[in-house]
């Protein structure tokens, strides 16, 4: 076995998804004895801290941890792990996120490369497999990859950097303080001596890992790449050029493709099938039964009938002349329309109280007036460009699965309990995700190729869910009423709040009874709200779900911030004054407020040391973006501007929209601004990506999707039917503003805080056009009616 | 037996002749770039050239395509249109998941080689078939006329 920094002799381009690249280079970095530096070790394990939400409650004696501590597995900065540098000089690092679209296959290894003194143009990145105890926490979502693991990555890459540096003073026989590496080389200053780095590798190999408290990081004033935005993302090219390697595009020897006709109705089985037909299809191989799990769902597959063809379009073709009798099961009734009602009905009853500041019925009593208002937003779908995909195959004891996983960890443990297996004999290989949103979070696709590789006695199968089978078995958006009430006083200013929001949980995915929101979901912009009103009480009524729920893009921060937002304005227009003024009355001065004091026990799992609400950094993206889209200019006729700020992720975010509306071409959204305050900015090219893409998906979110249920199951089922943003709905200007932050602070997320406050500005800015006030999404052809 | 011309290349491909293009592409012929979205021409991330105008291959059926050159991602840098399209992407940092780009790359080109100076209006109504969920509409909309500049459509 050679040794670990000579171990990349070519360079490794793009994601590890080809099967011939395979992950044998990682392996030998597997191999080597190392200092373990896995720190944070759950004694939780599997499914439900898939996703990072522990269903298990802490033993009252273990200190609570934070942050990447708080994930299963934690976090890693073993350079060993993650860096390998050939003799040829190329530095390989290895990316254990997912790469979903925002840039963390160039964000992370960046980190790495700064601190390592590494020429970019020598760096090449390398897609780890599915491996926490090695990586720590691979759990891609939750706004997280680079909040949870900048420090880690820092001292990774300055510890290898270190590392070159003893090597080349040993080498020289001088004071390992006279070296200095600098863009991959070693130079001795006295002498004018320098090694690069390719020499000076498989010396480096063999010293010693540096003690984390003599690690010597960079002040940030030296970042090369950090914070400047001028590095192209990694996968670029080969994008732009077709190469990019997708789950859906896994090609093995001997592969077999495989689509799956799934329960209509969540909870469903096959009563009868009959596969003759299909068997008749030109290319059809085989069919196979798929056996359902009991509920609760996890992420486990609907089962179904399968076809298994040597092509997709024979597959497809197959299933279309499968004859199946479905057993409907429990939720063959659920119905968007009368479940609209069931929680409405629930939201104008008293429910279980999260929050109760001051005396809320006290002080509405006491209001000169009230206002009342109730929101509705629907199930939302994820819809991935790339449906999601995996291609298993199974040999000598082992299975190996190519997959679009934002949780390579789940989706290994989960084939291995569903195969009998052990974990350590099943392999996940990480392509690049066409779209993750949070759908392909729940590896549910996954075990199905695994299933149907075993049923064809090991050969690779590709499962390939069509566009159909996105939109239909989808892990739901939630639906939820949100029921606001206030009192004002009598200079119109709020004195008294309710806020009762009602949703099925995304726990009933997990615990087939949860009909409570989790403290997590409360703590997405519903009790956490920092504003300064003495009487608040929100309560939480319970809701029973009909269908998989899962996370998607903000999670409940959608129709919280929806809510709130909207609510706020409305407050603003029943007081007459302006929305942005108001909106920072509302909030108050700037003053840092434990999260405890919310009631918010979750706070993101992050301290609430290191991490309390700061109303002051919300003030300032609200003046800022107000003072960017000119707040106060005039307008044509039949625009308006519409403004709503939201805390998530642990960043600040707001937004203004402009709308303008007329009789032919109905609603238009010209121009949105949006400010973000996410703390220091590693890649300000990607986050201002971010934050143009969460505009554009809030678009989405307030004007085009739902999906709704008839007879159990979605009635949407492509892009005709659930209706999603082009460039004809697009804002044709969307301005980010970034500000300015400090890398020696905490950070905070950017994948998906840009999303909450889109909706609500939009309707806002809707309401200021035209009068009328959305409350229910999307707005659809509500402002023709 | 189906003759088809892709990127000068000819195949002769034993398949049902209402095959649509895009699994043969895919699946048969290993030309992964072009992309399954929707199965119904309503995405455009299955978008490639027939005779230099763009089509959606998951609804063009192999017997239709006698006669006809098919080009896709794969070859559309060796055309200089489609070279500067791709360049502009890569430096206007468009991709953000990458999934639709291909097909989002295809239909630029084939704006721009039919008209090389187009309004903001010729470019949303060309590029209206193509969903990008990630909402990379505005890089898009940058570098097609990044691409147009470089190609003398502009100063």
């Amino acid at each position: 076995m050679s040794p670990p920094f000579d171990s990349f002799d070519s360079p490794i381009e793009g994601c590890a998804s080809d099967p011939a690249a395979s992950s044998q280079h990682l392996l030998v970095l597997a191999n080597v004895s190392r200092r373990r530096f896995v720190r944070g070790l759950s004694a939780f394990s599997g499914l439900v801290i898939a996703a990072g939400f522990r269903a298990g409650a802490r033993a009252a004696d273990t200190p609570r941890k934070y942050g990447a501590d708080s994930m299963p597995h934690g976090w890693v900065d073993n350079p060993l792990v993650f860096v390998a540098i050939g003799q040829d000089g190329i530095v390989s690092i290895a990316c254990h996120r997912s790469e979903m679209g925002q840039g963390i296959r160039t964000g992370m290894p960046m980190i790495v490369a700064d601190e390592l003194e590494a020429d970019w143009s020598r760096v090449r990145v390398v897609q780890a497999p599915g491996d926490e105890e090695k990586f720590g926490n691979q759990d891609t979502d939750g706004s997280r990859s680079t909040r949870h693991f900048f420090d880690p990555m820092r001292r990774c890459g300055a510890a290898a950097r270190q590392m070159l540096e003893a090597a080349a003073a040993a080498q020289w026989k001088v004071p390992i303080g006279e070296v200095e590496a600098t863009h991959h080389e070693v130079i001795h200053k006295a002498s004018g001596r320098r090694l690069g780095y390719g020499a000076l590798a498989k010396a480096a190999a063999r010293m010693p890992v540096p003690a984390r408290d003599a690690i010597r990081l960079k002040d940030p004033s030296q970042f090369r790449y950090i914070g400047k935005g001028e590095l192209k993302l990694v996968d670029g090219l080969d994008i732009a050029s077709g190469k990019a390697q997708y789950a859906m595009d896994t090609r093995l020897p001997g592969m077999h493709y495989a689509v799956v006709a799934r329960p209509p109705a969540y909870g469903g089985k096959v009563k009868h099938y009959d596969a003759a037909d299909a068997l008749k299809v030109p290319g059809v191989q085989r069919v196979v039964q798929i056996e359902p799990t009991t509920p609760p769902p996890v992420f486990n597959p609907l089962g179904g009938v399968a076809v298994i063809a040597n092509n997709t379009w024979a597959a497809i073709q197959g299933r279309k002349a499968l004859k199946i009798e479905w057993e409907d099961g429990p939720n063959a009734t659920y119905d968007s329309a009368a479940f609209k009602s069931t929680l409405e009905q629930a939201a104008r009853k008293r429910g279980k109280v999260v929050r109760n500041d001051g005396n809320y019925d006290a002080g509405v009593a006491a209001a000169a007036r009230r206002v009342e208002a109730e929101y509705y937003i629907p199930h939302l779908a994820h819809a991935t460009m790339e449906p999601p995909a995996a291609t298993a195959r199974i040999s000598q004891g082992k299975c190996e699965v190519w997959g679009c996983f934002q949780s390579p960890q789940a989706a290994r443990d989960l084939v291995a309990k569903r195969l009998g297996m052990s974990p350590k004999d099943v392999t996940v290989h990480v392509t690049l995700l066409g779209g993750g949103f949070g759908r392909k979070s729940k590896p549910d696709f996954g075990i199905e190729a695994a299933v149907l590789s075993k049923a064809m006695a090991g050969a690779p199968v590709k499962v390939v869910w069509t566009r159909e089978d996105d939109l239909q078995h989808d892990y739901f958006h939630t639906v939820s009423v949100e029921h606001l009430e206030a009192g004002l006083d009598a200079q119109g200013r709020p004195v008294a709040w309710l806020h009762r929001t009602v949703a099925p949980t995304i726990m009933s995915t997990f615990e087939a009874n949860a009909r409570q929101e989790a403290n997590w979901e409360l703590g997405m912009g519903v009790i956490n709200v920092p504003f300064a009103i003495p009487n608040v009480r929100i309560e939480n009524p319970e809701a029973v779900a009909h269908t998989r729920i899962g996370w998607f893009r903000s999670v409940s921060n959608v129709p919280h911030a929806f809510a709130v937002q909207s609510f706020v304005a409305e407050l603003a227009a029943a007081a007459g004054r302006d929305p942005k003024d108001y909106l920072l009355e509302v909030i108050g001065p700037a003053r840092l407020i434990r999260p405890e004091m919310l009631s918010d026990t979750w706070n993101h799992d992050e301290s609430p040391d290191r991490y309390p609400v700061d109303t002051g950094r919300l003030r300032r993206v609200i003046e800022t973006v107000a003072h960017e889209a000119g707040w106060g200019k005039t307008l044509p006729k039949g625009h308006g501007l519409g403004i709503a700020a939201h805390y998530s992720f642990v960043s600040y975010v707001a937004a203004v929209v402009e709308v303008a509306v007329d009789d032919k071409q109905g609603l238009v959204v010209p121009r949105i601004d949006i400010a973000v305050d996410c703390g220091g900015c590693i890649n300000p090219d990607r986050v201002r990506a971010q934050m143009e893409g969460a505009c554009v998906m809030g678009l989405g979110v307030a004007m085009q999707n739902e999906i709704t249920f008839s007879g159990g199951h979605p009635d949407q089922d492509n892009f005709h039917t659930y209706t999603v943003p082009r460039m004809t709905e697009a804002p044709a200007e969307i301005h980010v503003t970034i500000l300015p932050g400090d890398f020696g602070k905490p950070l905070g997320g950017v994948g998906e805080p840009g999303v909450p406050p889109i909706a609500p500005a939009i309707c806002n800015a809707v309401f200021a056009a035209t009068g009328k006030r959305i409350r229910r999404l999307p707005i659809g052809d509500q402002l023709k009616a | 037996m189906t003759k088809l011309s892709i990127n000068g290349k000819q195949h002769d491909v034993d398949l049902p002749g209402d095959t649509p293009l895009l699994w043969v592409l895919r699946d048969h012929l290993g030309l992964t770039g072009t992309k399954f979205g929707c199965g119904m021409a309503l995405c455009g991330a299955c978008t490639v050239h027939l005779d230099g105008k763009p089509a959606r291959s998951c609804t063009t059926p192999i017997s239709v395509l006698a006669g006809k050159q098919v080009t896709t991602i794969e070859a559309i840098g060796t055309d200089a249109v489609g070279k500067a399209v791709q360049a502009a992407w890569v430096e206007v940092g468009v991709p953000q998941c990458g999934y639709c780009q291909a097909g989002q790359i295809m239909s630029a080109t084939a704006l721009l080689k039919d008209n090389r100076q187009p309004t903001d209006a010729d470019i949303v109504s060309a590029m209206a078939g193509n969903i990008c969920r990630c909402g990379t509409y505005t890089r898009i909309r940058s570098a097609i006329k990044r691409a147009a500049a470089t190609q003398g459509g502009q100063s």
